[in-house]
């Protein structure tokens, strides 16, 4: 597979995305709405509803999780090192020279966000300039370079939005068949109680199964592409050593990141969720082993 | 007659088939010709910031070494050379010699603590040594495009057809391995 087949797939998969999250959003809300005893109304808005939001989220997206991330721009006589290290590594790999943000926070860890290589940001954390040295540094970097020249970050970033808000409402339409159920209209027909209540377990068990349907979509986008950056990284810097030293630190770091959550952790190079020990976390777990990925840049 | 007519439509669905043919790999070519034009300007973007910033260097080094003649004229004699570098083989000729000049300029320069702490000389020393890692990168981009592009008008069946539609090979930017090494070592001292 080519990086031109890379980027297809890329652009196909967000496609996909924005169309089943359009079609599962209205689907849950018409479950509903029968459920209650509605018509198709509120079906048809909330198609139109979830369709506007998707096609915001495919321009914005990318500012909203700067600011979940609490990141700052970073201008070239803040930081001229890290500005020089983004210029080079862009020259190298013909991309243009994207945004820098900074997050303050001690805890090492980089992502990369945006819709396009035109419209994309870098983010390092301030305990990542502090604890790598530049050639360490420069591996990072181009490993999130990579992401942003093979689209990986349309796709991450706007799976941060979507999916975000599809386990949001998931949460939010449990609680509400709840409340829901409790309070049913009682001039109703023996059959359509029933017809009522299978529709309404329906709607529960679409409302259990939306996070983990939300943390299975993201544990499917990550995990080959997280290798496929490392090594494209390598192939920028010629030097897979830098790469595997930053992630052997990152890694070894105990310090959670504060900003980043299971809706943005995907994004990151290395799993800001510390405590990724627990059988929870692995099963969400968006990261391929950091043990094989140093192992597979030593084998460069 | 019916035999005559499956030849007829077999030759011209041939000819179809090679004209399609052509012209993708025409259209292939082009792309990567453009594509090879476009990162060598990012060389050429980095080599011409170099030579601009050599006659303000070799003034400021002049300042404090001014009987060092021989050394101003290897380095402006092989920026001069730089400068009208018409392509990729020579401009990469005059550019190592430009480095080596540079190296024995900044060698002498050690020898002069008072230019060495110079404010001016430092931020030369600086901004020469991050183009000079923008050139390795420029280089190393280029280079990619140059083989590829290489690559696709050599193979069979393509070879063929890129001589008589215009296609030449693209020369690679060549590169001595001490200046690899040595922007290597700038990286680590800055580090």
């Amino acid at each position: 597979m080519t990086i031109y087949d890379h980027i297809r797939t890329n652009r196909r998969r967000t496609w996909l995305l924005m169309f089943l999250f359009v079609v599962f959003v209205a689907g849950v809300v018409e479950l509903i709405a029968l459920a209650l005893g509605g018509g198709y109304i509120a079906g048809i808005i909330a198609l139109i509803l979830a369709g506007l939001f998707v096609t915001i989220s495919y321009y914005s997206a990318s500012s909203l999780v700067l600011g979940i991330s609490r990141a700052k721009e970073v201008k070239h006589d803040e930081n001229p090192d890290l500005y020089h290290i983004v210029e080079n590594l862009c020259i190298g790999s013909g991309l243009p020279m994207p945004k820098i943000y900074i997050i303050e926070d001690t805890a090492p860890n980089a992502f990369a966000t945006g819709r396009d290589p035109q419209h994309a940001t870098v983010v390092v954390t301030s305990g990542l300039l502090q604890k790598l040295d530049k050639l360490e540094l420069e591996g990072v970097i181009a490993h999130e370079l990579s992401h942003i020249g093979n689209y990986d970050v349309r796709l991450m970033t706007l799976v941060v939005v979507l999916v975000g808000l599809v386990a949001l409402l998931a949460d939010f339409m449990l609680l509400f068949t709840w409340f829901g159920a409790g309070r049913r209209p009682s001039n109703r027909g023996h059959g359509e109680g029933m017809a009522g209540a299978i529709i309404l377990v329906a709607a529960v068990a679409a409302a259990i199964l939306a996070p983990l349907a939300a943390q299975l979509i993201k544990l499917a986008i990550s995990r080959s592409r997280e290798y496929l950056a490392d090594a494209s990284a390598a192939l920028l810097t010629r030097y897979p050593e830098g790469l595997a030293r930053a992630l052997e630190k990152i890694a070894a770091d105990t310090e959670p990141l504060e900003v980043a959550n299971k809706a943005t952790a995907h994004l990151y190079i290395v799993n800001p969720l510390k405590g990724h020990k627990s059988w929870a976390n692995n099963l969400f777990s968006t990261h391929p082993p950091m043990e094989e990925r140093v192992r597979r840049l030593r084998a460069m | 007659m019916s035999v005559a007519l499956v030849i007829v439509i077999a030759i011209v669905a041939l000819v179809i088939l090679i004209a399609l043919f052509v012209w993708g790999l025409y259209n292939s070519l082009v792309r990567s010709r453009i594509q090879v034009r476009e990162s060598w300007s990012g060389i050429d973007v980095q080599l011409k910031r170099r030579s601009s910033l050599i006659p303000n260097l070799v003034e400021t080094v002049k300042g404090y070494a001014a009987h060092e003649r021989e050394v101003f004229e290897n380095v402006t004699k092989a920026r001069a050379a730089l400068m009208n570098a018409g392509d990729a083989k020579s401009a990469a000729e005059a550019n190592n010699q430009l480095t080596s000049a540079l190296k024995t300029l900044f060698a002498v320069a050690e020898n002069y603590p008072q230019l060495r702490a110079s404010e001016n000389f430092m931020q030369l020393q600086k901004e020469l040594s991050d183009i000079e890692a923008k050139i390795a990168y420029a280089r190393q981009f280029y280079n990619g495009n140059v083989m590829s592009y290489n690559t696709k008008i050599r193979v069979f069946p393509n070879v063929l057809l890129a001589r008589p539609l215009g296609f030449a090979p693209a020369d690679f930017f060549a590169a001595t391995e001490a200046e690899r090494a040595e922007v290597r070592v700038s990286f680590e001292k800055t580090a």
